[in-house]
């Protein structure tokens, strides 16, 4: 506690510059639930009916749950091939003799570096080809392998700090290499799993570029391009609507950030090494 | 179980680490792999265990020829330096592990874990985490956990290093016990000459990937085969004196007024050969016939003994273990002797004559 009424100075400065961001938030969530007559800043109705969109849907446009499905399928079904491929690949990178590792390695970041817009003709262009535009195979195939190289480099990072004793032991102690991965590295490995599973989720959850690209029809939209759609249509122009679905929208990303702020500390705590 | 390592090479890149090694350890023997860091003693662990590959040689247990048996299947128990505890696993998952692995039934799991608990005095321990343990409770642990599967053979490597100077004495016969307990042929790889001394049947001393010598330790105390090993062995070491034969008495170096008679058993040396002397510090004392000449320059009181180096005219240094009761101070010039059948003689390629 002496520590922390030391900091006041800082705490009050960090606070100040976060205002405009608070104001926003509360802005955002107060014109969810009321109304205000036009040109003023305060309410001066308390109402629901923004929030109607949950139960009837919005005219000429698909079902608020059905979207919200798709982007839940499309987050989570990312972040599980981020994370298997990760974990396995930064382990092999970590430990075994993999031949030409500091080139993979630094091929790897060089696809991270890449602005993934870039690649967006030539990835549509192919998804054209093999099948797969328009559906949500294809965009979550596209969105994982551009996770994958932050993944396979975090992974790697956490698995460098594993002692090598560990693997020795349960070598000796007849387990094979499979089994000691997984019952005796892995869970070493665990913070560094949980971090970037959250991670990959909200990078899938908030994309917009490449479902709004390749997968813009109505039965695979997800929430971010719904979001988008709705701002777009001049004929219904709704902001309070807008501001309720944008709401609806965070909800989830708020409840991880709250639950696993700290959790996510750990992709930076982890280190990178070469 | 009797180990035998034959014809043992190992190469990392273009260097040779290990050169035609030969090794034998027998049924519930413990041999001592002693050297200084880096002469390939690990390197000889991992290889019998089967972490790494031989480039040449052969590994025996018993009568089998382990040489490409993968490390999995040669049933050895390893003591890591660093314990190696599994963090995430409870003190009995981690000492069941070998055994969880090899899918015994609970039960037996049970009954085989509480009898090592037992024997390493854990028992009471069975429920905490690696991190909630004392160095010596992991110690405990991780020898458990060697023990467990009953191996062949048992690796220890260095596994005092990581404890504090009580705790190490503690351990050093608590390892000693269990493995006379368990009658399973162990290898202890260790810098540590005392540790070494104290508890193995024998020792192989190893310098630059060679085994110079194996014998017990008392053997290898006293009849060291050249000076390498004399100046590795004994605490506070040996110290030697360079000099040159003239006419049967040993000329020293740089000052041609200080002379030692050449021991009997060494005798016939020819003129101008150059020799040099080991002599222990409790073989150099006021009551020694062959009397050498110097000055007290260092004294360190060391309980029951004081240690006293004796700076020679020609600037060689003595030293020498008195009991506590010794009345030398520093500065002092004093004429002590050396035990004429203890001191031990090396050639110019320091190979003892």
């Amino acid at each position: 506690m002496v520590g922390h009424s030391r900091n006041w100075p800082v705490i009050a400065g960090l606070g100040l510059i976060s205002i405009p961001l608070l104001v926003m938030y509360i802005y955002l969530f107060v014109d969810t639930v009321t109304d205000s007559p036009a040109g003023s800043v305060l309410p001066n109705r308390f109402t629901l009916e923004h929030w109607r969109f949950l139960t009837e849907g919005i005219e000429g446009k698909g079902n608020i749950w059905k979207v919200t499905l798709n982007t839940a399928i499309f987050a989570s079904v990312t972040t599980t091939v981020v994370l298997l491929v990760s974990s396995m690949a930064g382990y092999a990178l970590s430990r075994l003799n993999v031949p030409m590792r500091r080139y993979f390695l630094a091929g790897v970041l060089m696809l991270h570096a890449f602005p993934s817009v870039t690649l967006i003709i030539a990835i549509f262009l192919i998804l054209q080809m093999v099948g797969l535009y328009n559906t949500l195979i294809g965009v979550i195939l596209v969105k994982s392998t551009l996770e994958l190289p932050l993944g396979i480099w975090i992974m790697k990072g956490f698995y460098d700090t594993v002692p090598w004793e560990i693997e020795m032991a349960g070598i000796v102690d007849g387990a094979s290499r499979f089994r000691v991965w997984r019952s005796l590295v892995l869970p070493q490995v665990q913070p560094g799993i949980v971090a970037l599973g959250v991670f990959s989720f909200l990078a899938g959850w908030s994309e917009y570029v490449l479902p709004q690209v390749l997968a813009p029809s109505s039965n695979v939209q997800v929430l971010s391009v719904y979001l988008a759609s709705l701002i777009a249509d001049d004929q219904h122009f709704d902001f309070n609507l807008f501001k309720s679905v944008g709401m609806f929208y965070i909800i989830p990303v708020i409840i991880l950030y709250i639950f696993f702020q700290n959790k996510l500390m750990n992709i930076y705590g982890g280190g990178i090494k070469g | 179980m009797e180990i035998v390592v034959k014809g043992f090479t190992k190469h990392f890149g273009d260097t040779a680490v290990i050169e035609n090694m030969n090794l034998t350890v027998k049924d519930g023997e413990m041999l001592a792999l002693l050297g200084p860091s880096g002469c390939g003693k690990s390197t000889t662990l991992f290889a019998i265990c089967g972490i790494h590959k031989m480039d040449a040689g052969q590994v025996l247990f018993g009568d089998r020829d382990v040489t490409h048996v993968p490390a999995q299947q040669r049933n050895v128990g390893m003591v890591f330096q660093s314990y190696a505890l599994y963090p995430h696993m409870t003190v009995f998952q981690n000492i069941a592990f070998p055994l969880t692995v090899r899918r015994e039934s609970k039960v037996d799991i049970k009954r085989k874990v509480m009898e090592i608990a037992d024997l390493v005095y854990i028992g009471e321990l069975l429920e905490r985490r690696p991190a909630q343990l004392s160095g010596g409770q992991q110690q405990r642990v991780s020898l458990a956990r060697a023990l467990i599967r009953r191996p062949g053979v048992l690796m220890l490597d260095e596994p005092l290093a990581n404890l504090d100077a009580r705790l190490r004495l503690e351990m050093r016969s608590e390892l000693r016990r269990i493995q006379q307990e368990t009658g399973i042929a162990a290898i202890l790889v260790t810098h540590d000459q005392v540790e070494a001394m104290s508890i193995c049947d024998r020792i192989a001393i190893m310098d630059q990937g060679k085994i110079l010598q194996i014998a017990t330790p008392a053997e290898m105390y006293q009849r060291p085969v050249n000076s390498f090993v004399a100046g590795f062995l004994g605490d506070p070491p040996i110290s030697f004196l360079d000099g040159v034969v003239r006419q049967g008495i040993l000329v020293l170096q740089g000052d041609a007024d200080d002379t030692i008679p050449l021991p009997e058993h060494i005798s016939g040396q020819p003129d101008g050969k150059v020799l040099r002397l080991g002599v222990r510090p409790e073989h150099y004392q006021p009551h020694f016939p062959t009397k050498v000449k110097g000055a007290v320059v260092f004294v360190e009181m060391q309980g029951r003994e004081i240690l006293f180096d004796v700076k020679l005219s020609n600037g060689d240094l003595l030293r020498s273990v008195q009991a506590a009761s010794s009345q030398f101070k520093l500065g002092d010039t004093v004429e002590w002797g050396v035990d004429p059948a203890q001191i031990l003689v090396f050639d110019d390629h320091g190979t003892r004559l």
